[in-house]
Parts: C-alpha cells; structure tokens; sequence
C-alpha cells in the first residue's frame, strides 16, 4: 500500500473542514490550477444562464408528445381495451396498445437482469402504474386528454405485496407469463463461508440477532424521465435524445430490441437534470417514443410526469434483513452473517453485473476483521414496480453497509462498550490491504484508524459524549451516531463484470490539436459531477495544457467511444483512468517528437507539466504545444509515430476501488413529538487522490442529503391493495434546506494503489455512509428509553412508537 | 384567449388555451427552455419565476393571470452581458451540479436579496425551502446566496481575482 505524501495530491495539506472554509485547499494553490486543486466548473456558465439543454427543452420540427396510460391496479387480467373514443378526439395522431406492439417483437424488452419486461401489457397488469397504452397528439394537452377517454376492462387479482408472503405456498403468481412458473421466487446467492462462521459463532461469548430494514425508496432526480425519438424512415436511422446515464449501453440495447441497427443509431443524453441511477434502465417510455417515431414519421417526445416517475421508474433498496453477529466479551469480532429477503418487483430489473445477482452485498463484512463471514439473499417477484437499481449507490453497497454498521453498534450496545472503540478495536490495519474481506472482494487500500481518528479529533467526540450525559441528566435526548463504511466502486474488471454481456470497460479518445488545444472524448456521462472540469483536469494533471484549454466531450454516441456509463461511481475510477492513460499515451507520443525536434533519444528527456526538456539541459526542450504544431506539420516524424498527437485507449479496471469514510451525526430529538433534528453532521471521507476538492465537497453534500432524507423521511410505501402511497412528492418526502444542517466535511488521502492516478470515486460515499450513521445517532438519543433498534424512516410517529415500546419494521 | 405581459423586460402576446400554465407558456409558447418543471404538486420549485418582482411557482400560475403583469425568468437575470451577482455567487460556492433547480433557487434567491440585501442563514434557508435540490444538499447554494449579497451589482466583476486569492 502506497501512503502519498506528495502535496500534488493533497492541494491543501491533509484535511479540510468544511463549515467555515477554514481550510479551503485553493488558499496555497495557484489562482488557476493546471491540473488538480479547486477549479470553477466549465459547465456553470451555461446552466447559471438557462441555457442548459435537457431532454425536455429539445423541440424537432414537427415534433409530437406522447402520453402513457397507466394501470391504476396493482395485479389484474387485462379484458379489453377500447381505444375508439381516444383516437376520434381532435389532434391524436395514433394509440398504441400492447397488441400493437406484439407483431413488431416490442411488446415485451429484456431487462438488465435477464429477465423481460412488458413495454405496454399485454395480459395482465403486475404493478400500479405499469404502461397500458400510449397516445401520440400534438401537443402534450391533447395526449393527456386522450388518455381519459381509453377505457379499459380489468379483472382484478389478488396482489402479492407482502414480500414475505410472497414464497407462501398458494400464492398468487404474478409471473405467469413466464414458462413452468409455480412460484415467485427469482434468485438466491450466497457468499462467504457458513460452515466456518458456524464454528466462529459456537465460540463467541455474545451473539446478537436483529432484523433490519432497508425499506424502499426513490432516486427521484428533479428532471424525470424521457425521450424524444427521431426516426428517419428514408435512411432508416434513429436518432434518440435520451435521459441516460449510459448512452452507449442504452444504443446496443436499442438495436437489439428494436432491430434497427447499431451503426444506424445516434444515442444523444444532452444535459442530465440528476440521476443516482434513476436513469441507468431502459423504460417503456423510450421504446414507445421510438415506437410512435416509426409508426407516425414524426420525432415523437415523451416525457413522464413527477407521478409517473415515483411509481413506475428504478426504485432503490427494498431489503429486509437479519443480521447476526458474534463476538469475545471484551469486543472481539468473531463472525457475523447476513440474510436478506428482496423485493425486486413485478419485473427483475435490478442493474448489477450479470455474476453479481446481489450486487455487491458481498460487502456486508464491512472494515472489520472476522475470523469468518458469510451472507445469502433470496430475491423475489411482487406486484410492485420493478428497478432496484440504485439511488447513488454501487450496486447494494449501501443495504451492506447499513446492516455492518447497524450490527456494530447493536453489539456496543450488549458489550456496554463506546462504538467509536469498538470500531477502533477491529479495523483492517493498513498493512493487511490487499485484504481479502472473506466475502469474495479484495480491499484495495486505507489507513481506517488515522481517518477515524482524525473524525473524532474534528467532531470533538470526548466533548460530545460529556455533552451527552450532562443532557441525559436533565432528560433530554440527544444522540451521537457513528458509521465506519468501507464502499466498492468503479465496476469492473471486464472478466468478472458485465451488464447483458457487456464488459465494464470505459474507452477515452484524445486529440491535441496544431495549436495546443485539446479535445477528449469519453463513454460516462455526466448528470451534474462535473465531468467537463474534473476530466479536463486530469488531461491538464497529465499533460500541462490547462484546463480551459481542453473540451470534454460526452453524451453522444456519434462522438465518443464505447463504455458502460456513469453509476456505482464509475466515472473516475474506470473512465477516468482511461483519461489518465491516453494522456499518457499521448505524452509518450510527445516524447518521440520532441525528441526529433531536439535532435535527441528520447530516453534523454525528461517530463515536467507541460514540456519535454533535455536531462541535465534544462533549457533545452520543447512545450506540448510545440510538439503538437511539429506533429502536424512538415517536420518528418520518427517512425511509428504519424502525423498528429491523438491517441485512444479503453481501460479495463484491475479491481474495483475501495474509498471509505467516518461519519458522525448529533442528533436531538423532541420528548414531546418524537422530531429528529440533525443538529451537526460530519463526514471524514477518503477518495484517494482528490481531483478537484470543491466538486468532491458537493458530491458528499448531496450524499448526507440523501441519507437524511432516506433515514428520516423518505419511503416507497404501499396499501395492502398494492396502491402506492409514495407517489407524489407531496407523500414522498425530500429534505428541503429545513431539514439538513450546514454539513462538515474532513478527507485522508489513501491513493488506490492499482489506480492511474490513485483516485477512488466519491459520488456514492455518502449516500451509503450516512443513513447508519444518523439512524445509529437515533438510536443513542432513545437509549435511556431502553430501545436498542428501530428501521427507518425514522418520522416522528415512528420514533414517538419506538418510545412507546413499539418500533416497528416500515414494512 | 389572448394575453399580453413583459417578459424579461419585453412585451410578448400571444393567443393560447386558457387552462395553460404560465411554465409551459414560458417554456414551449416563448422557448424560454431555462425554467423547469419537475412535480405535479407544486412542491418542488423547479419553475420559479418572478412576477412584479415576487417568486412564484409557474406551475401553479395559469399563463392567464400573468396577463398584465412583469414576468422574469433565468433568462431575464444576465443584464447587458454583465451577469448577476446571484449567478457569479452560485458559480463561485458551487451552488449546482446538475443545474436543474438552479434558475428557480436564482429567481428566488433575487428576491430576497431585492427585499432583504443581508439575510441570515436561517432566513435563506427559509426563504428557499419551497424548493429542492437533489444534488447538493443545500449548503452551497447558502453560500452562493452569501456570496452575492456580499458583492452587491455595483461592485461585482465577473473575473473576481481578488475574491479567488482571499479564498
Ligand atoms: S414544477 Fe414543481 S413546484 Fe412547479
Ligand atoms: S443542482 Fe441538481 S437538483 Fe439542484
């Protein structure tokens, strides 16, 4: 393992706080880095000015809006359709119904998981919301006034809502459509060791049990869903303004459903209103555009209403778990075992690559050593809406890691024990990485207890424990919650990773043109991480050039190369090191002219930003930008190096990455109402060498914020008939400025050691890292009231019941 | 029905149905494509424009009953290619990522500081609390407004060397 003490990689010295910008890392920088350190985003201009250009802004000549009816039941057979009345109406151009759609194949897609999903029913209805009919009208008033007067004929069904009922014998089957059917269970997996935690658990003095419940919730990105689709009928090309966070995924996909083909396909993602993996599946919405763009000529829009989004589009979690732990009476962990019951929904639409049904839940052992572990899942089939792909989170790292954290402090709790010690007492030390967390990952690198430490100094932990008891005394409730988290991000090694067979690899294209400016092209793409300031960065890092005077280009397939897009925090950790490596291709290319030029070997240069000199000459050497005009121009080149100084690359990852963090939480909460206030939050995060410490800061900021809201507020809830009770935003619940404090932020530098640049991804550390720490705070605060759990959301009335006596699982 | 009302300090007309609401107006009638929409249950603020000088949410408005009346939007903020220090302030502290609630927070954000040029951060946070942001946790955008109301329009200038070497 590699501890950096290059202050290149640490701009502001070690830490930084971020309340009072105290410890600004720009104060030593220079005014304009070239390369790493705090930059302005290039991407602001644009956006602080309205001129951004999302999906919904884009308007085609002789463009029309298209409207999807949807099922207002969550399970029912599908008598008729009658659709007359809506086609008469004024202004409606074409309905769709699923009998439409099966002579051309696309009544039915597959999803990421293998498994298929109805594009408009044909046969049944499975969830509340699933696609019905679709309308094409001229404008986007009159689609929505047709879709009133389509009259459908339901037979209902008994839904299966109760997920754990849902294995019942006797159950209703919601998958008839699939063959030899007799029941509702998807998938089950294991990992680890059971027959080893078995004997680690006979010897334990303590073992504790705990059902946790990681209940669903919506990503919820403010811009929805949508697409507008112009399909040509003359060249038979397709071009498809999409929200994607995978443009080049998404074209493949496409040309294998629809038949057109790939190279007659132009898959644009403009401007991304925000994702958190709401925007990685390919819906209905998007074949039907495409659909209604070939049946009418025209371009056809559809963009989904906030409704729609919540009950129909990639919900998050839904894991209900138990987890067991065993331990020495003096805080030695010994094993601990997971299983979880999951609900995938009517349609398995999980995103994960193809080997990992789980995800990456292997990741429940945590940043602790045990002498064994071992977990299992069984996933299953409800009548709720289908997804389960994230929610700024890598692949079921966050389930993982709220079940080792939870347990941890369950078991301080036992032991009578400080969980801060606790933790302390059981890291992974820095010497044991590459460390085999006896789940199948191999941890790349961390020095757990310096950031732990490091956390407790910043939030001033002795301070807040005296606090604490001072409060206690007087009766008030206050609660200091801690989460250790230890994510793995940056999918994946092409040989152990693929979604529907393709390789989690990221291609990046570089060109520096005659006169020192550069272009790169990327496969990610950005949904507000700044890909055009941060990957200019690391070509300006790499190469000298500033950053101003380098483009990024990304989000259109006729532009850039193949990869697998942005999510699971993969940006920087697999496409961001394509860029490191084609810059670095690039300089080597360099170096062999320069070496022309100075009529040298060139083994005898030297790099320093921005320019090859001669060893020992310093004064002797030639600037990229001179380079670049000598490439283009008449000078003859040194073999194997033709006339410009561009250069492509794809990079396919050694190993996922490992960033971790310390979190901190205070909370009070209200004896009269059961209020939860986050009174101060601090999150200690360590990404690896930071790019750009103003965009990290963000990206953990928004993070803490998910985590309030999941772990007071937000939750996917539904009625016993299979209504959603989460489908607005005046029933599911974001935090506004109200609820959340001003965040704290502190960093450690750990480089990943198989990274290019050392960098390990920060877009999901905190929405995986806070909801523990704020519901372990909770819990502290009710300690005197002698609760030792509760699941969240932790709204007032169900704190106010956990104070009861009666914490009870939101589902 | 027909409506007339400025819209960025120009008077527009138009004939449109009477049920539209003033953000689709804005956005498919004018091609004012910087204000957004993002609920149906006017909780989320996306479409906040200003109306005589008072934030609103243009999706509770019918275009309607902005006949008459002055309507800016995020396109009305820049002034003579000189942009306002609500801009500068949201580029300068981060205050976006994917920049879709940033006109609607701008627009707001306007006019609090046009009615209270030096607000606590309990009264920014308040002021825009009909709003949400899914990116940045709020912070930054308190410091954006901060920022601004620390560099009034008179004095600010858009290439702030001197605030960058401060920072
Ligand atoms: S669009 Fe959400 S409040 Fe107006
Ligand atoms: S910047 Fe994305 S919603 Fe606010």
């Amino acid at each position: 393992m590699t501890i950096v003490d290059d202050p290149q990689t640490r701009p502001g010295g070690d830490y930084e706080h971020g309340r009072d910008h105290e410890h600004n890392p720009s104060a030593d920088a220079p005014e304009r880095p070239i390369g790493f350190g705090r930059l302005q985003r290039k991407e602001d201009p644009r956006f602080v000015r309205g001129q951004g250009n999302y999906t919904d802004d884009v308007v085609l000549p002789g463009m029309l809006h298209g409207a999807i009816l949807r099922s207002p039941v969550a399970h029912a057979r599908i008598v008729s359709i009658d659709t007359s009345e809506a086609l008469a109406r004024p202004g409606v151009r074409a309905v769709l119904t699923g009998k439409d759609l099966e002579p051309l194949k696309l009544a039915w897609i597959p999803t990421l998981s293998y498994d298929v999903q109805a594009v408009l029913a044909t046969d049944k209805v499975r969830f509340q919301g699933q696609e019905v009919a679709f309308v094409i009208a001229d404008d986007r008033y009159a689609a929505r006034d047709a879709l009133e007067l389509i009259r459908v004929d339901y037979d209902i069904l008994p839904p299966v809502i109760d997920v754990r009922h849902a294995l019942d014998a006797g159950a209703p089957i919601i998958r008839d459509d699939l063959e030899g059917r007799t029941n509702n269970h998807i998938a089950d997996w294991d990992c680890g060791d059971s027959v080893a935690t078995d004997a680690a658990f006979a010897k334990a003095d303590v073992v504790l049990k705990q059902e946790i419940v990681y209940p669903r919730v919506h990503p919820a990105p403010m811009e929805t869903c949508g697409s507008v689709a112009d399909f040509n009928r003359v060249s038979g090309e397709l071009t498809l303004y999409v929200t994607s966070q995978a443009p080049h995924a998404h074209r493949t996909v496409i040309a294998m459903v629809s038949g057109i083909p790939e190279h007659k396909i132009r898959v644009i993602s403009p401007d991304i209103g925000g994702g958190f993996g709401n925007k990685v599946g390919i819906y209905p919405g998007y074949v039907l555009s495409i659909v209604g763009s070939i049946v009418t000529g025209h371009p056809v829009k559809w963009m989904e209403d906030r409704s729609e989004n919540l009950m129909s589009t990639s919900f998050a979690r839904d894991y209900i778990m138990t987890g067991e732990i065993a331990a020495t009476k003096d805080g030695k962990l010994l094993g601990i075992r997971a299983s979880v019951l999951a609900d995938h929904g009517a349609f398995n639409g999980v995103a994960q690559p193809t080997k990992f049904p789980a995800g990456f839940f292997n990741l429940f052992p945590g940043s602790y050593t045990w002498e064994a572990v071992y977990g299992k899942v069984t996933s299953v089939y409800t009548n709720k809406a289908p997804g389960g792909v994230a929610y700024a989170c890598s692949f079921r790292v966050t389930e993982a890691v709220y079940l080792v954290e939870r347990m941890i402090d369950r078991l301080a709790i036992e032991l009578n024990m400080d969980p801060a010690e606790l933790r302390l007492k059981n890291f992974i030390k820095p010497e044991q990485f590459p460390y085999d967390n006896k789940a199948g990952f191999e941890y790349d690198s961390g020095q757990y207890e310096k950031t732990m430490r490091h956390a407790m100094d910043l939030i001033g932990y002795d301070e807040l424990r005296k606090e604490q008891a001072e409060k206690r005394s007087r009766g008030e409730l206050m609660g200091i919650g801690i989460s250790f988290f230890t994510e793995g991000v940056g999918a994946g090694p092409r040989k152990h990773m693929d979604i529907l067979g393709l390789g989690m690899a990221d291609g990046a294209e570089l060109r520096i043109h005659p006169t020192g400016k550069a272009v790169v092209r990327i496969s990610v793409q950005s949904q507000g991480q700044a890909h055009e300031t941060t990957f200019a960065q690391i070509v300006a890092e790499e190469i000298g050039i500033p950053p101003e005077d380098i483009e990024v280009v990304h989000g259109d397939t006729d532009q850039t190369p193949f990869g697998l897009g942005t999510y699971g925090s993969r940006s920087t950790p697999v496409s961001g090191a394509a860029v490191a490596m084609v810059t670095r291709k690039v300089r080597d290319k360099a170096r062999l002219i320069a070496a022309a030029m100075l009529e040298t070997r060139p083994e005898d240069l030297e790099w320093e930003k921005g320019r090859w000199f001669v060893k020992g000459d310093p004064s002797a050497g030639k600037t990229i930008q001179e380079i670049a005009l000598a490439a283009h121009g008449t000078m003859e080149l040194p073999e194997g190096v033709d006339g410009n100084l561009d250069a492509e690359v794809t990079y396919d990852p050694p190993n996922l990455t490992y960033p971790y963090g310390a979190y901190f939480c205070v909370t009070d909460i209200d004896r009269g109402t059961g209020k939860v206030t986050v009174r101060r939050f601090l999150a200690v995060d360590d990404c690896g060498t930071r790019i750009n410490p103003m965009v990290i800061e963000g990206q953990v900021h928004g993070g803490l914020t998910d985590g309030v809201g999941m772990a007071l507020m937000e939750l996917i809830e539904f009625d016993s008939d299979g209504n959603n009770l989460g489908g607005s935003f005046m029933d599911y619940l974001i935090p506004t400025a109200m609820e959340v404090p001003d965040w704290e932020t502190g960093f450690t530098v750990t480089p990943s050691p198989h990274h290019p640049i050392g960098a390990k991804g920060i877009g999901e550390s905190a929405t995986v890292g806070s909801p523990p720490a704020i519901v372990n705070s909770v819990i502290d605060a009710l300690r005197p009231l002698g609760v030792t759990a509760m699941d969240m959301p932790c709204t007032p009335a169900r704190v106010w019941d956990a104070m009861q006596g009666h914490a009870t699982p939101p589902i | 029905m027909h409506v007339t009302m400025t819209v960025n300090g120009d008077e527009v007309e138009r004939d449109i149905e009477p049920r539209v609401l003033l953000v689709h107006f804005l956005r498919e009638n004018l091609g004012l494509t910087g204000t957004h929409w993002g609920c149906d249950t006017s909780n989320c603020g996306t479409c906040v424009v200003q109306i005589d000088g008072e934030p609103v949410k243009s999706c509770t408005v019918l275009a309607a009953m902005a006949d008459g009346h002055a309507v800016r939007t995020v396109e009305g903020l820049e002034v003579a290619g000189t942009v306002d220090p609500i801009q500068q302030g949201f580029m300068e502290e981060h205050g976006l990522q994917c920049g879709f609630c940033t006109p609607g927070m701008m627009l707001t954000a306007r006019a609090l500081l046009d009615e209270n040029p030096h607000p606590s951060e309990g009264e920014i946070r308040e002021a825009i609390s009909g709003q949400i942001c899914r990116c940045t946790g709020y912070a930054t955008i308190v410091r954006s407004i901060q920022w601004a109301a620390d560099h009034p329009a008179e004095t600010a200038d858009s290439t702030l060397e001197d605030e960058d070497v401060k920072a």
